[in-house]
């Protein structure tokens, strides 16, 4: 073929003409496909690059590059990440409740997921939909009753920090309960019928061999709780009180609405690093706990379920 | 007895806490939504017997968002760009998860990656990508320039629809193409073989066999973004901000957050959520009936 080329010039053919028989030739693999899904990649992932590439440009503007610079991390003393207050209490903010969401959340989610899983009562059913219902309401919806409950019932409760980390728990918790209930019955009930075979009470089967089991899917679920947390935009927004309350992403959003500068695409950057960090732990201690298991059974995106339904 | 409590006693500070933090505010929402308001304060009086309850308020709402009203603009463009944006969703969004569920083979797990990764990064800061790039000296308008496609930088944020619907088919298409991708990759490919054995072309395998298996993951991905599609004020807000181009949810964002009147806004979410509920009923069924078939496996 290539010598064929070489020996005589090959009639070139139009550049479009030859792009359309390469993506419908009819022998060769889905052609039309493959460029459909990499300009899908390429377009879901090359906006943010580009708005990481601008935290670190060395003048304000957030269009036009002029040059490399951390001055937006720290450099600046007075608008960068590190020295503008608004900025540094939001990512302390943002951290502070993803970490209490997470811490209660996690083991509220997991014993609901077991008892829904095991119950057999007349109230399983009832539970089982409402705990449903959280992963269904749209958000506005949660933040404004949440909003009118802290402001016309539980009045003790003023918005603020603590109605923030009440109203992300209520969010999260379906999360851990749909992972974990996966995992449950993928596991079966047999581990702890011989636990209990082999004289175990049913208190040491639930602590020693149920709860190692589950570790993958607890992980995975703390994951998850702490990334739809840090993310959260509106149930944050509804029940902040201003000020040192705000977040991240309400920082990212009323900064967006003035006039943003490169700090804003900075603290955006900080905040991505953290969650890939959080998921990057999360992945080595999940595989941790996974090991030995067969290579058929678990798979990272099957612990992420949620999003399979 | 202990037996007989074990399992009810795990479930129920779960379920306490969805009783006294989800059940009851949405009962405060009706509450309000339902109740009157103060004449001299202008604020808002819940009340909590339903057999008191007044629906002056919701059929004002409703009032307004009948052809004609003050909200019926906002009412019909909601509805429309959920359902063009829905639709681009899914024509981007079905090719995708179907060459990487058939055919990307050793590419197959870093295109899964790269699927996942907008989940990891945050929504306001994919809008903001948006926004930078779509300011008027930003890449966008200097390509197009660039290219002549237009003879000057157009300013694509001052509440352009195409903005909003661009923004929210990239806010919420990852969400649509997981489902999608693991309701194609259930599919057992020996009913494709079938097809074909049976004298199918691969289009009408396509039409008869891939595209009737994989209905439950449209319609459920379809569902699973449309809700919150429903409630959404920020997209529109960041990369608009015009009152052309706001949509229903900004309608309740600006009745709590700018006006004095937060039970039009309860009157508004208590209806939002009324229209809503068919959608929720059916996400929660198909929810419900995965989770039974993986409990029989």
């Amino acid at each position: 073929m290539s010598i064929v080329a070489e020996g005589q010039p090959k009639e070139r053919l139009p550049a479009w003409s030859r792009f359309r028989g390469w993506t419908t030739n009819p022998w060769g693999r889905p052609r039309f496909l493959v460029v459909v899904t990499w300009a899908y990649v390429l377009w879901s992932i090359v906006p943010v690059l580009i708005a990481i590439q601008f935290s670190f440009n060395a003048t304000r503007s957030r269009t036009a590059w002029q040059g490399f610079s951390t001055r937006w991390y720290w450099g600046d003393p007075v608008d960068s990440v590190w020295h503008d207050p608004t900025l540094r209490h939001a990512l302390v903010q943002s951290l502070k409740l993803a970490s209490a969401d997470v811490l209660i959340a996690t083991p509220i989610g997991v014993l609901l997921a077991i008892g829904l899983a095991r119950w057999q009562g007349r109230g399983s059913r009832a539970s089982n939909f409402l705990m449903l219902f959280p992963l269904v309401t749209p958000e506005i919806v949660m933040g404004v009753s949440l909003l009118l409950v802290f402001t016309q019932v539980f009045t003790f409760v003023h918005t603020g920090t603590v109605a923030q980390i009440l109203g992300h728990v209520t969010f999260s918790i379906s999360y851990v309960v749909v992972i974990v209930r996966g995992r449950l019955f993928s596991i079966g009930k047999q581990y702890e019928e011989a636990a209990a075979d082999l004289g175990a009470s049913p208190s040491a089967a639930l602590v020693r061999v149920l709860f190692p089991l589950l570790m993958p899917a607890i992980v995975a679920g703390a994951a998850v709780v702490f990334a739809v947390s840090i993310d959260d935009f509106v149930i944050s927004q509804w029940l902040s009180s201003g000020g040192g309350t705000d977040t991240v992403p309400i920082q990212i959003y009323s900064a967006t609405r003035a006039a943003p500068l490169p700090s804003t695409n900075a603290i955006a950057s900080v905040m991505l690093v953290v969650t890939l960090g959080a998921i990057a732990l999360a992945f080595f201690v999940w595989r941790a706990f996974t090991r030995g298991e067969r290579r058929t059974g678990a798979k990272p995106t099957e612990s992420l379920g949620v999003f399979e339904i | 007895m202990y037996r007989r409590w074990l399992w009810p006693g795990f479930a129920f500070p779960g379920v306490l806490w969805l009783v006294v933090l989800f059940v009851v505010p949405f009962y405060a929402v009706l509450a309000v939504a339902l109740g009157t308001v103060d004449p001299i304060l202008s604020r808002p009086v819940p009340i909590w017997n339903p057999l008191e309850w007044n629906v002056g308020w919701v059929v004002e709402v409703l009032h307004r968002l009948a052809p004609g009203g003050t909200f019926s603009g906002v009412a019909v463009r909601t509805v429309e760009y959920v359902a063009i944006s829905l639709a681009l969703c899914l024509l981007v969004g079905y090719p995708v998860a179907y060459y990487i569920a058939r055919h990307a083979g050793r590419t197959r797990n870093a295109l899964l990656i790269l699927l996942i990764l907008p989940f990891w990064i945050s929504y306001l800061m994919r809008m903001l990508a948006w926004v930078n790039l779509l300011s008027p000296d930003g890449y966008v308008n200097r390509f197009l320039v660039f290219t002549h496609a237009l003879g000057q930088p157009r300013d694509w944020l001052g509440g352009h629809p195409s903005t909003v619907i661009l923004a929210l088919v990239y806010g919420y298409i990852p969400y649509l193409i997981l489902p999608l991708y693991a309701a194609l990759d259930r599919i057992d490919r020996s009913h494709l073989e079938a097809a074909r054995d049976l004298g199918a072309s691969p289009f009408s395998a396509f039409v008869h066999v891939t595209l009737p298996l994989s209905k439950v993951g449209i319609l459920g991905g379809a569902v699973l973004i449309t809700l919150p599609m429903f409630g959404d004020y920020y997209t529109p807000n960041m990369v608009s901000s015009a009152p052309q181009t706001s949509m229903i949810g900004n309608q309740i964002d600006l009745y709590f957050h700018g006006g004095p009147q937060p039970t039009i806004g309860a009157a508004i979410t208590v209806l939002l959520a009324a229209f809503l509920t068919v959608l929720m009923a059916y996400y929660m069924w198909t929810i419900h009936r995965a989770s039974r078939e993986l409990q029989a496996a």
